[in-house]
This record gives C-alpha cells, sequence and structure tokens, in this order.
C-alpha cells in the first residue's frame, strides 16, 4: 500500500480504496472472537473458503471472507453476518456452511433455521435484535466489522482519520482541550479524567524538558473481563490511532503497549497492525510530513494481577519484578525511567478517535455529565445472553442484565451482580434500578473496574465467592507491603473457617474491621481495594454469612464442608453410570436399583452430579 | 548440544544488551525451551547486564516463567470468575486426581503440565480449559477426561 506523506493523501486512499470496492460482492464475516474461536469458528471461516472454493465462485460471485473480531454475541457463536443482504446466522457451524453457500451465496434465499429466535420472533438482521438495539458502540464500534488482518478496511471504515486531523489541523493543545471537554474518564478502574491526565503530563513536561512516554495498558487483569482483548484483537488500529493522538497531545515520541501474555492473538494482531502503520507512514519519522515523530514497542506481561497498577506496570516494563511503589509522586510526573508517563487503558484510547472525529462536546453529551460516554462490558456468569456489550453510561444495571442480558435461565431475577473484579463489590438485586457510572457504583460499595459484569444466581455462594476473591488477591499480592501481605491472609482464613461453618458473629464484625483496616493501609489501589469483595457481601448478604456461622449450612449449596450429596430413591433408575464415573467408589446399589452414596467417602467432586442423566442428585 | 548454542544466540541477538530487555528474553527463552535452564538465564544476565540474583528475582514473581522443564502438553484450567461460579475449582481437582498432580506441576512422565490460569478471556464459554492451543469451552470433568486419553 501506498505511503502516506500527508493528512491529503490518507484521505484520497481511502477514496481511492472505497471508490475499488466492488460493492455486489458479497462479503461473508465470520466472528473469530474470543467466545466465537472458542466454539470452533475458525473451522466455520475454513470451511467457507473451502466450499466457495470447491465450487469456484471466486470467478462469478467472488464472495469475500472477512474474519473478523468479537462481535459480541457470544451464547450464539460462531457468529456469520453476511453483506449486502444484511443476514445474522447464529451457531453456525462448518456442516452448516455448504448450505449457507448453496442457499444464501448463490441462490440469495435464507437458510431459516440459522437465524436467531426470541420469544418466537425471528430475527433476520443482528440490528433487528434486541440484544444489539439497546447498545450503543463507540469504543468497541469496529468489531465484528473490520477484519483486523486488513489494513485497508479500516482504512475504508475511517482509521487514522482523526489521527491525521489532529497532527494536521488541531495544536496538542487544542486536542488536550477536546478532551476535557468531552469529560472522557479512564476505562481502566479508576475513571481518572483522561484530559486532566493529559494537562498533568504537559505541564510535567515543562517543568522537566526531555522524553515524555505514553503506556497503553492492555494488561487486563480482571479475571471475567474479556473487553480489551476483544479490542486489540478486533481493532488493533484503533488502539494505535488513540495512542497516537494522545502521543501528539502530550509530546510523547515513544510509546508502550502491555499485553497480557495470556492473549497471543492480541500481541500478534497488533503487531501485525504496528507494521502495517509503519509502512503506511503513521507510525515512525515525520508522519503525515508534520514533523512528528512516534512509535510503538509492545512488551508482553508475564503473568502478575499487580501490573495493572501504574508503578508496576513501569516496573515490569523496565524489566524488573512488577512491583508499586508508594505515588507520593504520581507517575505522570515521574514513570517509566523517573520521565513523565501516561498510563491509559485500551478501551479508553480506542474512545479517543471518535472524541476527535465528533468533538468532545459530542461526547459529554452521552450519559450523565460527570460519567460521559459510553462503557464495554463483559457480561457472564448465570444470564443468558452472555456477551460483550456497550451501553450509555448511566443506564440502571436491570437494563443490562435483564433486557440486554436475558436475564437468569430458568429463573425469575439475578441474586447478585458483581462488578469491577477482584477490586469490586456484589450488588444485591435490591439494588438492581443502580445507574451504572463511576460515581453510582462507588456509592454503593461496588467500583466499575475495567467493566466485568459478573451475574450470580441462587445456587452462588456469596461467602465462596468473596473468598475466591479473596484467595486471588492474596495470590497476586506483589508482598511489598504488610497491610496487604498479611492483611489479606488474615482475611483469607476467616473465611475458610466461616466456608466450613466456623467462627462467630464477632468474628464476623472483626473481618470488616480488617478489611477497613487494610483499605486504609495499604500501598497501592491492589491492597486498598482488595477488601471491597468481601466488605459489599457483608453489607449486602449479612445473613447468607450467618446462615455459614451460626446454621452451619450454605443455602446455595456450594461450600464443600456443609453441604452432602444425595441421591433421590424416585429419580435413580440404577443406570450406574455414577458408580462409573466415582472417584472414591462410594456410591453403591444393585443394577436397576435405586444407588446410595456412602457420605462419609464423598469427596463432593460433583462427579455424579455432572454425569447423571436423571437430575437424581440432590445437593444441600 | 550444537544446534541448541545457536538457537539461544539467535535469542540473544533479537534484543539488545540493555536490562529493559530482561523480561521479553526470559519470555522468548520460556517459549521456545518450555523452560529457562539455569545455563540460559546465565547468558541471558551476561547479555543484558544484570546479576543472576536479579533475574531470579524476576523469574520467580512473574507466573508465566518455569524454572523446571514442562510436560509436553500444558493443560490450563481458567479459573476466572465466571469459571468460578460453574465450577472450574471442582475440574482443577479432578485434574488433579486423575493425573496425580498438584496445580502447578508436571508429570513425572513429563507428559502433562497442570495449571490454573486467573482468567483465559473467554468468559463467555466458562468453565474453559485451556489444552496447548486448543480452547475447550463449557468444559465437564469426563469431557476433559475422554480428550486427555486422545492425546
Amino acid at each position: 500500500m501506498d505511503r502516506v506523506n500527508k493528512a491529503e493523501d490518507l484521505r484520497e486512499l481511502r477514496n481511492r480504496l472505497i471508490a475499488a470496492q466492488d460493492t455486489s460482492r458479497p462479503v461473508v464475516r465470520v466472528c473469530l472472537g474470543p467466545g466465537c474461536l472458542a466454539q470452533g469458528a475458525d473451522k466455520v471461516a475454513g470451511a467457507f473458503k473451502k466450499a466457495i472454493k470447491d465450487r469456484g465462485l471466486q470467478a462469478d460471485v467472488k464472495p469475500l471472507i472477512k474474519e473478523t473480531g468479537c462481535h459480541g454475541f457470544c451464547k450464539l457463536g460462531p457468529l456469520v453476518n453476511l453483506d449486502p443482504s444484511g443476514l445474522f446466522y447464529a451457531q453456525v457451524k462448518p456442516e452448516d456452511v455448504e448450505e449457507i453457500v448453496e442457499q444464501t451465496l448463490v441462490k440469495g434465499q435464507v437458510v431459516d433455521r440459522l437465524l436467531y429466535t426470541e420469544n418466537g420472533n425471528q430475527y433476520q438482521t443482528a440490528s433487528e435484535i434486541p440484544f444489539y438495539a439497546m447498545q450503543q458502540k463507540i469504543a468497541t464500534r469496529n468489531l465484528g466489522l473490520i477484519d483486523p488482518i486488513l489494513l485497508e478496511d479500516a482504512i475504508i471504515n475511517g482509521a487514522y482519520l482523526a489521527a491525521a486531523k489532529a497532527l494536521s489541523y488541531m495544536k496538542p493543545e487544542d486536542v488536550v482541550k477536546e478532551l476535557e471537554l468531552s469529560g472522557l474518564r479512564g476505562r481502566g478502574g479508576a475513571g481518572f479524567p483522561t484530559g486532566r491526565k493529559w494537562r498533568s503530563a504537559v505541564d510535567a513536561a515543562k517543568k522537566s524538558p526531555g522524553m515524555v512516554y505514553i503506556v497503553c495498558n492492555g494488561d487486563e487483569g480482571d479475571p471475567g473481563a474479556f473487553m480489551d482483548r476483544a479490542i486489540m484483537e478486533g481493532d488493533p488500529h484503533g488502539v494505535l490511532e488513540g495512542m497516537l493522538i494522545e502521543a501528539y497531545a502530550v509530546g510523547a515520541n515513544q510509546g508502550f503497549l502491555y499485553v497480557r501474555t495470556e492473549y497471543p492473538i492480541a500481541v500478534k494482531n497488533l503487531k501485525r497492525a504496528l507494521d502495517q502503520a509503519r509502512d503506511l507512514g503513521m507510525l515512525g519519522q515525520n508522519i503525515l510530513g508534520t514533523g512528528f515523530d512516534f512509535d510503538v514497542q509492545i512488551n508482553r506481561g508475564a503473568g502478575a494481577f499487580v501490573c495493572g497498577e501504574s508503578t508496576a506496570l513501569f516496573s515490569s516494563i523496565e524489566g524488573k519484578a512488577g512491583e508499586p511503589r508508594a505515588k507520593y509522586i504520581r507517575s505522570v510526573e515521574r514513570g517509566l525511567w523517573g520521565r513523565p508517563t501516561v498510563l491509559n487503558n485500551v478501551e479508553t484510547l480506542s474512545n479517543v478517535p471518535v472524541i476527535i472525529d465528533e468533538g468532545g462536546d459530542w461526547y459529554a453529551h452521552i450519559g450523565p455529565a460527570n460519567s460521559p460516554g459510553t462503557k464495554a462490558f463483559s457480561l457472564v456468569g448465570k444470564v443468558k445472553n452472555v456477551g460483550l456489550v456497550e451501553v450509555p453510561m448511566g443506564v440502571p444495571l436491570s437494563r443490562i442484565v435483564e433486557d440486554i442480558g436475558g436475564g437468569v435461565p430458568g429463573k425469575d431475577h439475578f441474586k447478585a451482580v458483581q462488578t469491577g473484579g477482584p477490586s469490586g463489590g456484589c450488588i444485591p438485586y435490591s439494588l438492581k434500578d443502580v445507574a451504572v457510572d463511576f460515581d453510582s457504583l462507588i456509592k454503593i460499595g461496588s467500583m466499575m473496574g475495567s467493566g466485568g459484569m459478573i451475574v450470580m444466581d441462587d445456587t452462588d455462594c456469596v461467602v465462596d465467592v468473596a473468598r475466591y476473591f479473596l484467595h486471588f488477591l492474596e495470590e497476586e499480592s506483589c508482598g511489598k507491603c504488610l497491610p496487604c501481605r498479611l492483611g489479606l491472609k488474615g482475611m483469607v482464613e476467616f473465611l475458610d473457617r466461616f466456608s466450613r461453618g466456623e467462627g462467630s458473629e464477632e468474628e464476623l464484625d472483626e473481618l470488616v474491621s480488617l478489611g477497613e483496616a487494610i483499605k486504609d493501609g495499604a500501598l497501592c489501589a491492589l491492597g486498598g481495594s482488595a477488601p471491597n469483595p468481601v466488605l459489599t457481601t457483608i453489607r449486602y448478604f449479612r445473613d447468607e454469612y450467618l446462615a455459614h456461622i451460626v446454621d452451619k449450612k450454605c443455602p446455595a449449596g456450594v461450600c464443600k464442608s456443609l453441604i452432602t450429596y444425595s441421591i433421590d430413591t424416585d429419580k435413580c433408575t440404577g443406570c450406574g453410570l455414577c458408580v462409573r464415573n466415582c472417584p472414591q467408589s462410594c456410591i453403591t446399589g444393585e443394577t436397576k436399583t435405586p444407588h446410595t452414596i456412602n457420605g462419609e467417602a464423598c469427596v463432593r467432586c460433583g462427579m455424579c452430579l455432572e454425569s447423571c442423566k436423571f437430575g437424581a442428585i440432590n445437593v444441600a | 548440544m550444537k544446534k541448541k548454542a545457536t538457537e539461544i544466540d539467535a535469542i540473544l541477538d533479537r534484543y539488545p544488551g540493555e536490562p529493559r530487555y530482561l523480561i521479553s528474553l526470559l519470555q522468548d527463552v520460556q517459549a521456545e525451551y518450555n523452560y529457562i535452564a539455569p545455563e540460559n538465564m546465565t547468558l541471558i544476565c551476561d547479555h543484558v547486564g544484570v546479576p543472576l540474583t536479579q533475574a531470579w528475582s524476576v523469574a520467580t514473581f512473574y507466573k508465566s516463567f518455569s524454572l523446571e522443564p514442562r510436560g509436553e502438553h500444558e493443560i490450563r484450567v481458567c479459573c476466572g470468575t465466571a469459571c468460578h461460579l460453574k465450577g472450574s475449582e471442582r475440574l482443577a481437582q479432578s485434574l488433579e486426581r486423575d493425573l496425580g498432580v498438584e496445580r502447578g506441576h508436571t508429570t513425572e512422565d513429563l507428559r502433562f503440565s497442570l495449571d490454573t490460569v486467573n482468567c483465559l478471556g473467554a468468559c463467555a464459554l466458562a468453565p474453559m480449559v485451556m489444552i496447548d492451543d486448543d480452547y475447550i469451552g463449557g468444559a465437564t470433568q469426563r469431557g476433559i477426561r475422554k480428550y486427555l486419553k486422545k492425546i
């Protein structure tokens, strides 16, 4: 592809690419997002390529296969979208491909059985489906649309136009002002205003002339969150463009992209995009003839949750163990190698090009005044429509979980929604109408975090969930400060005891007081927010804790020490499947007569529950 | 033996000899050899100019480095929040029983390494187990057993 030497070149290149497009060519978009890929979408894409080749369709129909990023509706994966018809096929298997090619691509007919049906309505296109109709996509705008491998595809969809506008027609100061006007707040967790952060870096650089660095945080460490993975994989140029605009605004010539090592596809797609952007002339020396130089280096994370913390992440980029430091001097003033460094998260940066394009004022009017814009969430757990969603800030929680998410399968309503990852809290059903924005969530003791939204139902135990997070955090604590290193250990001990039915009500209060002390005393945000999952669950689900401690019961049937497995003799057919699978050999009974479980030997592994075809295993 | 030596040299040549490239080098060596052997660690330290003690501190701090040889197949049970709610702990325990090793360890015959990971980012298909490069969504104890018998 041609190199662009000025803003005008980019526009002309885009016009040329658009003009060269054959709009009559059918386009088949196969979602290769995290969810679809795990359901075999790569095989579906392969089947399309093969079927088209076998039938010799390249010659006349010339279908174009695009392997796109996450389309969002992971539950229905693998997803296939067709253009120009707009048809949306769900749960497509490789063996369905032949029929799609024959019926839709060749004859132009609809394969009804692959359409999505909900409440008796059948939907032909994605935009009609309630799951999509209620969303507004900004950060995830290109996901599912473009093929992240193809630079042309990104350019046709407007990639780098905002950067060209910023570099060629705006002063760095104007870019910062536009961001301040937009009110965009960091999507990584803390919600610090992005424009103000950039302003601080500019001021810091004035005081101490020299290098300024920018870092994009793609170390999406919160378990249960995959928004950033989806964005990095599906729209890598969008992330690079955000970084370029930021670099120009704060005067940085070197950027770092810190990506989790668990995301190999993201690393691959970003690396390819980096090379493409360099060839295009959007990275490197004298970008668009403006005299501005900027390049990006990718650093892979090495599996440490604490590296989501700014100063720990910087240590890691410098090649050291990722331990945070006390932030008497903020990292924006003294970050990488002691120089001013701006750290923004992937989702934050992918909003930036749109803000420059549409204007800060436009962005500021989406959602509530204090938390403007949209937010992407990974909606997972006990919810019908699991997937990636993006909605305006400030919508009620129930809109996301019940209207978009379709509620809990087979249940009236959810029990709690966990937001904010290990730093967040559990929001009970009674607060289902809380507005989902930074400030409202903090008010009720949880937080936005990076956007994981995990739905729990009555078979999920809050004591177990709190214990899960604390075990996670204790494991991930870097060990530098005492409140976190020993305090979390202490909290885990309390929770382990409670989950065994030990402890007392006084100990519950001691646990709260220990949690408060850690919040005050820990060095960094990991420790400072670590007690949140415990404190919110005690606040909203005290009864459930008491059920464990006082009644020695786990109402949700999760905590191993407090449950027993038994066989419902009415339902058991004596098929013997559980006997064959039981690792403890503790199930006995004659063939074709109801079996029994020897409770003493049972380790509650759940194997019988999993294997029983008649629902005869009771857990209580 | 000779081949191995050229390979490690080739990896070292990918990065300038500066301390900031320590982690990248450890990652590349880990990817190539499945673990970081003491002699390779020394070569890396010489290349980037950091003391061996510091490299050990880094290699033991981050989860993705192993100082012991890993198994032929990597089993990674995702223990993210969504997977936890859908029974990943039971999956991990059943694998520990079946393979006779604790998580974080490798079977004696070097066939399998068993690990739990914080999140694979495929939460929509919880519980998720990754065996080598294959994602297994909606994993069950029996399904994993069957899968392992095949490889």
